[in-house]
């Protein structure tokens, strides 16, 4: 196994090597993913090649170990510090473990930044999140007011009691809530995670308050849970499910309607601004320090906070007329 | 007779279970509906289905813990055969589904019967192995509502004469089961091989045998269960029904199975399973707080168990006194 992922790994540094020799003029940004062939980062390599294209004088390394470990990106970042590539831009498989091969990359002059999951603040100029607290938490309530022009009720299904990320979402969340005025939060249930409670929570919603008019779960079982439920109270139209979810799991409940929208980071616009930023404080046009604000082409502006890291934008909606395209990719 | 059944334990769990929806009509009225009630009974299919397979398998002094693994892994398999080749008929799912769950369950009793593995040790491993599997051949990725067709989503839902179908079977195993422990030699055996193995063996009943049967029937309602769950829930990943063995195990002891064999009644535990399915339906309406429900729910298992114990404690109680009284 490990031969084989030697091997494997070698053949992709020398195609990147050949790969690189060919323009070497141009500047050369590594996209460094968890591992190949997912279809997340394939997503977002289209992103990069969007943005080398807009940028014109860029060339972009797609590369990553065959499978997510941290061992696997080290051979990767070590390989691409011997090509002296320009940028590395990587979404780690672990926060620690890769500092000591980044440092040794900014040593040399290589720009470093991380995006989606990120690295240690050391063994990185910045990190780049897909999305914020506050943002995720005004997008769900917001998908829900957007379809509910005379407000109504609506209710939020959660994972567990316990999980950190939900609770901070439907805390910001609450807080933004007066902006939409007519939409009454009425009640916060937890499925768990598992799609029988989420199902049975949703179906309990439903007969508690028999006006709601919106269940919002930002979990990707209690999404589908609950849209589920919905179809099977033959409540399409009556009640509207969103909250974040994948894709290629909503597309059946997008399609019956049991679902008008729902959110999650598109991971093309997520690979398109990583692209940006690498070139932008390669190039010198921008400094990574707490505080900046580095801009990253069609998506807008980043500003670090005190740890360099920034939020690239609101959830991603989708909707019935992207879903067909986006299935098929996550 | 009269007196006898309202001594008995499935008696005392009837009236808990009234009492019980009666405490809940008064927070949330509309829980008594004939049709919430049969929609609670649907929803609580899964469970009647599972516990009565893990009643005959607790009759014979084994425990089957990986009966929500089980469920899975046939789960998974069908989902993934109806999303690769949508043209294959249901009813040839359901058949592999069934017999995916019997050749995990022989798994268990052949280990239990021919290496002598205590059975809470075997299916914790087989446990584990099994949901390993489903890793191994969904690498993770889950099948969703729109890869699944839609006959193989809407047979549990099907109406057929008021009822979804999905009760309709759950109905249809209970009466087979009541059939099997009380008409046949099969089902008195589950009874004598956990009452007494020793005599069992004199009788003439192969001890290990009908615990690998036990383990056979538990594992095939679990791959019915897992073709099921995964239509009702139109998703199959590799977590579903995380931890439902242990909601089995506790249908059947709340239903008065004893975990020490040999003692127990279909109508047990069907009423234990119910009365779980009843305190899960009504927590999300009777508006408690969600960081309560847990110690409800287990609560309630604690004293359902604990009157288990106490009435068969009176009962060797008796015994002594009449043995003191001739002595």
């Amino acid at each position: 196994m490990s031969v084989m992922k030697k091997i494997l790994s070698t053949v992709a540094v020398t195609a990147t090597f050949f790969a690189g020799a060919a323009q070497a003029e141009d500047m050369r940004i590594a996209l460094v993913v968890k591992a190949l062939g997912i279809g997340f980062f394939e997503a977002a390599a289209k992103g990069a090649e969007e943005a080398a294209a807009e940028l014109g004088d860029v060339e972009i390394i797609y590369t990553g170990p065959t499978d997510t470990t941290a061992e696997g990106q080290i051979e990767v970042i070590n390989a691409l510090i011997a090509q002296q590539v320009d940028a590395i831009a990587i979404s780690a498989n672990d926060t620690d473990a890769l500092v000591p091969a980044l440092k040794k990359a900014m040593d040399r002059g290589i720009t470093v930044i991380s995006w989606d999951s990120g690295v240690a603040p050391e063994g990185r100029e910045l990190q780049l999140n897909p999305s914020s607290s506050p943002l995720i938490g005004n997008m769900i309530i917001k998908l829900a007011a957007d379809n509910l022009p005379d407000g109504g009720d609506v209710a939020v299904l959660s994972a567990t009691t316990t999980s950190t990320n939900q609770n901070v979402w439907i805390e910001e969340m609450n807080k933004v809530a007066g902006n939409y005025p007519g939409i009454n939060v009425v009640a916060t249930v937890y499925g768990d995670d598992l799609a029988d409670k989420s199902y049975r929570e949703a179906e309990g919603l439903m007969q508690t308050y028999p006006d709601l008019k919106a269940i919002i779960a930002p979990t990707s079982v209690g999404i589908v849970a609950a849209a589920q439920a919905v179809t099977d109270a033959g409540k399409i139209g009556e009640v509207n499910v969103t909250g974040l979810g994948l894709p290629s799991e909503m597309a059946g409940h997008v399609e019956s309607g049991a679902s008008k929208s729902f959110a999650i980071w598109n991971p093309i616009d997520l690979g398109y601004s990583a692209t940006m930023l690498a070139y932008n404080l390669a190039k010198g046009n921008a400094e990574a320090a707490p505080g900046a604000e580095i801009p990253m082409g069609r998506m807008g502006t980043l500003t670090l906070d005190e740890n360099t890291e920034g939020a690239m934008a609101d959830p991603f909606v989708y909707d019935a007329s992207n879903i067909e395209e986006f299935k098929s990719i996550f | 007779m009269i007196q006898r059944f309202l001594k008995s334990r499935e008696a005392i769990l009837l009236a808990a279970i009234f009492a019980l929806t009666a405490l809940i009509w008064t927070r949330f009225p509309g829980f008594v509906e004939p049709a919430n009630l049969a929609r609670v009974f649907n929803d609580t299919s899964p469970l009647i289905i599972l516990a009565m397979g893990q009643m005959v398998v607790i009759l014979t002094r084994c425990i089957d813990l990986s009966v929500a693994a089980n469920l899975a892994l046939s789960g998974m398999v069908v989902a993934m055969i109806n999303a690769a080749f949508p043209g294959i008929p249901i009813p040839l799912l359901l058949a592999l589904a069934v017999g995916m769950g019997a050749v995990m369950g022989s798994i268990n009793g052949l280990l239990v019967w021919k290496l002598d593995i205590p059975p809470i040790v075997v299916t914790l491993g087989t446990m584990t192995i099994y949901r390993g599997f489903i890793f191994l051949i969904s690498k993770g990725s889950w099948i969703n509502a729109h890869q699944m067709s839609p006959a193989f989503k809407d047979l549990p839902r099907a109406d057929l004469f008021g009822l979804p179908v999905l009760s309709w079977i759950a109905i249809v195993v209970v009466l087979g089961f009541l059939l099997l422990t009380s008409r046949t030699a099969l089902g008195r055996s589950f009874f004598a091989v956990g009452g007494n193995p020793h005599a069992a063996v004199y009788t003439g009943i192969n001890v290990g045998r009908t615990q690998c049967i036990a383990f056979i029937i538990s594992g095939a309602l679990a791959g019915l269960t897992g073709y099921l769950w995964v239509a009702r829930y139109a998703v199959a990943y590799v977590d579903i029904a995380g931890g439902f063995e242990l909601d089995v195990v506790a249908a059947c002891v709340i239903g008065g199975i004893s975990i020490a064999g040999g003692i127990g009644s279909v109508g047990g535990a069907l009423l234990g399973a119910l009365f779980l399915g009843i305190v899960k339906n009504a927590l999300p309406v009777v508006d408690i707080s969600p960081f309560w429900q847990l110690a409800i729910s287990g609560g309630a298992i604690i004293i359902a168990v604990a009157f288990n114990s106490g009435s068969l404690r009176s009962k060797g109680r008796v015994i002594l006194r009449k043995a003191e009284h001739t002595a």
